[in-house]
């Protein structure tokens, strides 16, 4: 690396990392009720309005674009050194940063516009 | 300045089985954490929809309820699950190979750094439960 050259790994580790916490702690409980106790009807689903006042609220929203932004970043970052490390495709390492950031972005886009939409 | 020579020497480029992650345990047990990466991605483009869905209306929120009780959505959901698991338990006892593990200036167990992240995990799961139910 050349002198004065800053490397932008420490940011993108930085949003794993975090996101990685996120996921940890926060997912296996968001998939077990919303993807498998309320589908399943083994635990009864709260209401089209309880669920919109539910999300509504300035805190649910505040922790949702947390959640979700620190998510797909992390995301992002795995996915990409998964594609490049376990699949060999490191010749492709410019095209995968490329489609795992950008879609990490336009996730949080989407993530903003309508958690202020909805 | 280096000078042409005939036969350039070559960088030693070993050759690796496409399914290199089947050859150990351990390598597998790497591949399996890390695709828990493309699960986290699916959730939270499906949490996506649902925010959608809220957004849209009544008529439509009961149309996403409806692909959820899918029994494929729940059998991908139910997968999904195992690898959020599996990352939530690798990623906590990672913490102590990468945490400040000094106490009193003896090193710290293993569990003792890993265990308030499991503390913390159970909080979260309690409170996050509670409110999903509508009892907070």
């Amino acid at each position: 690396m050349s002198a004065g050259k800053r490397s932008n790994e420490p940011v993108v580790w930085f949003l794993f990392g975090v996101g990685g916490f996120f996921a940890a702690y926060f997912l296996p409980v968001h998939v077990l009720f919303y993807g498998l106790l309320f589908p399943s009807g083994l635990v009864h689903a709260p209401g089209y309005q309880q669920t919109l006042a539910l999300v509504r609220h300035p805190l649910t929203r505040l922790y949702l674009f947390a959640l979700l932004t620190f998510c797909f970043f992390h995301a992002a970052h795995r996915m990409r050194l998964t594609m490049s490390d376990v699949l060999n495709l490191r010749h492709l390492n410019t095209v995968l940063a490329f489609l795992c950031y950008g879609g990490a972005i336009v996730g949080t886009i989407v993530t903003v516009w309508l958690l202020a939409t909805v | 300045m280096a000078q042409y020579t005939q036969f350039q020497p070559k960088a030693y480029r070993p050759r690796m089985s496409a399914y290199w992650y089947l050859d150990q345990w351990h390598y597998l047990r790497y591949a399996l954490r890390e695709s828990s990466s493309f699960f986290v991605a699916y959730f939270c483009v499906l949490t996506l929809v649902q925010l959608a869905a809220l957004g849209a209306g009544a008529g439509r929120y009961a149309h996403f309820e409806a692909l959820m009780r899918c029994p494929l959505m729940i059998i991908i959901n139910a997968v999904a699950l195992a690898f959020f698991l599996l990352h939530s338990i690798t990623w906590f006892n990672l913490v102590p190979r990468v945490a400040m593990r000094q106490m009193l200036g003896r090193p710290t167990p293993d569990m003792v750094s890993s265990a308030p992240n499991y503390m913390v995990w159970f909080g979260a799961t309690v409170i996050l439960a509670l409110f999903f139910l509508g009892v907070l």
